[in-house]
């Protein structure tokens, strides 16, 4: 370890880190934009179906089934299944296969807990909107919304997690970014670049986690709660108990 | 590492499936044998820190936190760090350690919400009929958790069998080595049976642990339908 | 509690509430002289002031409760009763102070073994979800080691004192009604047949009907088994119903009054028991004492050969404007003055059904209702085992009349 830390010093000193399309700032550049167009890509998609579909109360399944099969096919076996037809089809190496499957990786937590917020959206409250003549559109927007609100930052933050630490596997398909340093480094004898890599993916996704958590806190004030990391990963309000039912 | 694919090549070649059935088995018995030691250790570890972070409090914010902190950290970056420790290097330690971090905060969530969530009245029974500590965890809390520990067993175990896929490329893969070859021949049929069997595997693994529950909660059983939660979607992670 | 029919003779006017034999307030400190005697269980100067907070939960509470005694902890919440009730088994420990159980200091005992000494019952029973209703039950003799021989005689046991059905022992608690519950809850409790047993709110959470239920089947129950039982309630009717005795508390755990329900209501020691008590306190008197406890009158009876004449003069004396008629000591029913015209016996008149008839147990306060709601603001007191809603049957024993004055009297004299 002392070796490759050692390794990994005299990289961070060179030019050759901080410059050029293999320099950190650049494949951290490229680790970045193909995360956050992923993550915009699925909330402008599952937002809206989330939404749709908690407002009329349908689709239960449909919204257990995507988080299962979120989790059950791997990221990996994606990218490796999309190269071939993004070749076949003229997309090429790199930023396509790339961005379709973190789009794919990224739509059903938001989905989900867009859907589950807004189905949950306490009956009195909804009936008291009512009451006051709000309907439909109204309704969503005045209410539904808002009180789903904390539950879809979380989805957005666990998406946006879930992509950044993923979009390291791109360079499996050749889209360069941080992960490239990795791959790269595992045989490579010189264990200073790959250390300097899983390095800054790390803080990286480390960073964003901590980004969309502020960003929550400033959103929802209401919703703030003593427990800073207790509630901050694994699970919605039930507390993560809720089977995941096949 | 990829050239541009023959337009003819058909997505499975069933050929190559029969000419390597021995590979297959092999890749599903190390798949399966790292999840099962993966999720085995990560249970251990997050019940032993459950049961500190139900006794004492304040000690759950902290190690949580760690478990967040671990399971943010992309699994490349995790092998990249490992890999260069001598100790580790490629192969079963770095995937092991890596695949474990992963199921820690999954699985202490899990059994501390079972914990908290046995009902008050039946944990306070039991101390006013006598129960000493340890026999009231055993007897009374661990077997009400069990429908919550068991949910994050099956979180876990789905999770690790994907995340098996990508210690491929530390040389202990299971089906992902059948995609990374697959994938560094420009030979796409590895790559449809590596994701195939795959999922087949999360999927039955899952099942397995469905059954698993059913079967050693008949109280839960006996509620029926009462029990609900069928079309309850899980909210992510 | 004590069986009030036993203990108020029919014959007498002014029955219940029989000095206590044991003194209510230990003033020493030690052990209590009569260890092993006459008192199962003493709070000595019992403080409780929980981390944090400004005043005491119970504060210098001194308690007796002799043995086989149903005693009441009533008072607003607050008051510190479940913190006192839990004191008893250590769920809560004491701040300063000592709890004797059977002269023994009970921090003396092994937490585990005192609570195994201890039967416990609890709102929404506190059963355990995911263990059979006999394997509940089993709970505290399994914790004790019983040979499975004894555990399983022991649950059939329990099952026929609490009338569950053999069948509900197979189920789990979630199959079984909030009645049924809590009938397991005491059979749970009673399973190592403990001395004493704590009730905290044990009948809460199930609705009216049910509760009356339980709680007539706790006094049957109680008749049995004779336990010393310490019992947490915000109701003050079920304490009027249940206690031998009940202590009341004010906020900040001190003890305004302790002594036997007739006792409270008929003299509150303090403006806050009264209060407590409510402004019902008179009609809550009724309901302890029996019909035959009330002093009856002899009212205006003639027999079935009796003329009209005679009848008159009885409606005379008695300034009624009717009269009951009695065949020997069996009660035939009642004349009008104006039926009396036409015939020459009261027997000729065709007596009519009394609907206003009451039994010697009756509560004096169901004989209230029936005396506000009858005609002539009388009811008819008959020892009739067959007595219904149609009033009395025909082998009916007269055995007088009862009139609000003679209520009033009841309750004040």
């Amino acid at each position: 370890m002392s070796g490759a830390l050692g390794d990994m010093w005299d990289y961070l000193r060179s030019s050759e880190a901080w410059s050029g399309r293999n320099g950190l700032p650049a494949l951290a550049w490229a680790h970045l934009r193909v995360s956050a167009v992923a993550v915009l890509v699925a909330a402008a998609v599952a937002i809206p179906a989330g939404v749709l579909l908690g407002h009329v109360k349908r689709g239960a399944l449909l919204a257990v089934s995507v988080v299962n099969i979120g989790r059950a096919v791997p990221s990996f076996a994606v990218l490796a299944l999309l190269l071939p037809f993004s070749l076949r089809y003229g997309f090429g190496l790199g930023f396509w296969p790339t961005i379709v499957a973190l789009v794919l990786l990224a739509v059903p937590p938001i989905f989900t807990n867009t859907y589950t917020g807004v189905r949950d959206v306490p009956a009195d409250a909804v009936e008291a909107a009512q009451g006051m003549g709000m309907r439909g559109g109204e309704l969503v927007r005045r209410v539904e919304l808002p009180v789903a609100l904390p539950l879809v930052l979380t989805g957005l933050r666990v998406s946006a997690v879930q992509v950044v630490a993923t979009a390291t596997l791109g360079a499996l398909v050749g889209y360069r970014n941080l992960g490239t340093l990795i791959v790269t480094g595992f045989t490579s004898p010189n264990k200073g670049r790959m250390l300097a890599g899983a390095v800054a993916v790390a803080l990286l996704a480390l960073a964003v986690d901590a980004i969309f958590a502020l960003a929550a806190r400033l959103l929802v004030p209401w919703r703030r709660k003593p427990g800073r990391w207790a509630d901050a990963a694994v699970a919605g309000p039930d507390g993560g108990a809720a089977p995941a039912a096949p | 590492m990829t050239a541009p694919l023959a337009a003819a090549e058909p997505l499975v070649r069933w050929d190559w499936v029969r000419d390597h059935t021995d590979d297959i088995t092999a890749a599903l018995w190390e798949h399966l044998h790292l999840t099962a030691v993966s999720v085995a250790v990560g249970f251990a570890i997050s019940l032993v820190l459950a049961l500190v972070a139900v006794r004492w409090r304040w000690t759950y914010e902290p190690l949580a936190g760690v478990c967040s902190v671990l399971y943010a950290i992309p699994s490349l970056a995790l092998f990249g760090v490992l890999v260069a420790i001598p100790f580790f290097g490629l192969g079963f330690r770095t995937s092991l350690v890596a695949l474990v971090s992963y199921t820690l905060l999954i699985l202490l969530r899990n059994i501390v919400a079972g914990l908290d969530g046995v009902p008050p009245a039946a944990r306070e029974a039991a101390d006013a009929m006598g129960y000493e500590r340890w026999r009231r965890l055993l007897q009374v809390d661990l077997p009400l958790a069990v429908p919550a520990i068991v949910a994050g067993l099956r979180i876990a175990t789905v999770t690790t069998v994907g995340l098996v896929t990508v210690t491929a490329l530390v040389g202990m893969g299971g089906f992902g080595d059948l995609i990374n070859d697959g994938l560094s021949r420009d030979f796409p049929t590895p790559i449809v049976v590596g994701t195939v069997l795959s999922v087949a595997l999360a999927v039955a693994l899952d099942v397995l642990f469905v059954g698993l529950e059913w079967l050693i909660t008949p109280w839960a059983r006996a509620r029926g339908a009462a029990a609900g939660g069928s079309g309850r979607a899980e909210v992510a992670t | 509690m004590r069986d009030r029919q036993a203990s108020a003779p029919a014959d007498v006017a002014v029955p219940v509430g029989a000095p206590p034999p044991v003194a209510e307030i230990g003033a020493e400190p030690g052990p209590p002289a009569d260890a092993g005697g006459q008192v199962a269980l003493r709070l000595d100067r019992l403080t409780k002031v929980y981390p944090g907070a400004s005043r005491p939960a119970v504060d210098g509470l001194d308690l007796t409760v002799p043995r086989g005694e149903l005693v009441a902890l009533v008072g607003p919440s607050g008051c510190g009763k479940t913190t006192t009730l839990k004191m008893i088994n250590r769920l809560v420990e004491p701040t300063s102070g000592t709890v004797w159980l059977d002269g023994v200091d009970v921090r003396s005992l092994p937490v585990h073994e005192l609570r195994r000494g201890i039967g416990y019952v609890i709102q929404q029973a506190g059963l355990f979800p995911h263990r059979k209703v006999r394997d509940n039950i089993a709970t505290v003799p399994r914790l004790l080691g019983w040979p499975r021989r004894r555990i399983d005689d022991r649950v059939h046991e329990l099952a026929e004192l609490l009338d569950l059905d053999p069948d509900l022992l197979d189920r789990y608690p979630a199959a079984l009604s909030g009645g049924q519950q809590q009938r397991v809850g005491v059979a749970r409790a009673l399973a190592a047949d403990p001395p004493v047993l704590l009730m905290d709110e044990p009948y809460s959470a199930v609705d009216p009907i049910v509760r009356a239920r339980l709680q007539d089947e706790l006094m049957a129950l109680q008749r049995r088994v004779h336990k010393t039982i310490v019992l947490v309630t915000h109701d003050i009717d079920e304490a009027i119903k249940l206690a031998d005795r009940i202590a009341v508390l004010n906020v900040g755990g001190v003890l305004e009054q302790v002594g036997p329900p007739e006792d409270l209501l008929r003299e509150p020691a303090t403006d806050f028991v009264a209060d407590f008590l409510g402004e019902d306190r008179g009609i809550k008197r009724l309901s302890l004492l029996r019909v035959g406890s009330a002093a009856l009158r002899r009212g205006p009876v003639v027999g079935t050969a009796a003329s009209a004449d005679e009848a008159r003069q009885v409606m005379a004396r008695e300034g009624t404007d009717w009269v009951v008629v009695c065949a020997g000591d069996r009660l035939r029913g009642w004349v009008g003055a104006d039926e009396l015209d036409r015939v020459a016996t009261v027997a000729d008149a065709e007596p009519r059904r009394f609907a206003a008839v009451v039994r010697a147990d009756t509560t004096l306060r169901s004989a209230l209702d029936v005396i506000v709601t009858s005609r002539s603001r009388v009811a008819v007191v008959v020892d009739d085992p067959h007595a219904g809603a149609a009033g009395a049957s025909p082998d009916a024993r007269y055995l007088g009349i009862l009139t609000l004055d003679d209520l009033a009297e009841g309750v004040t004299g």
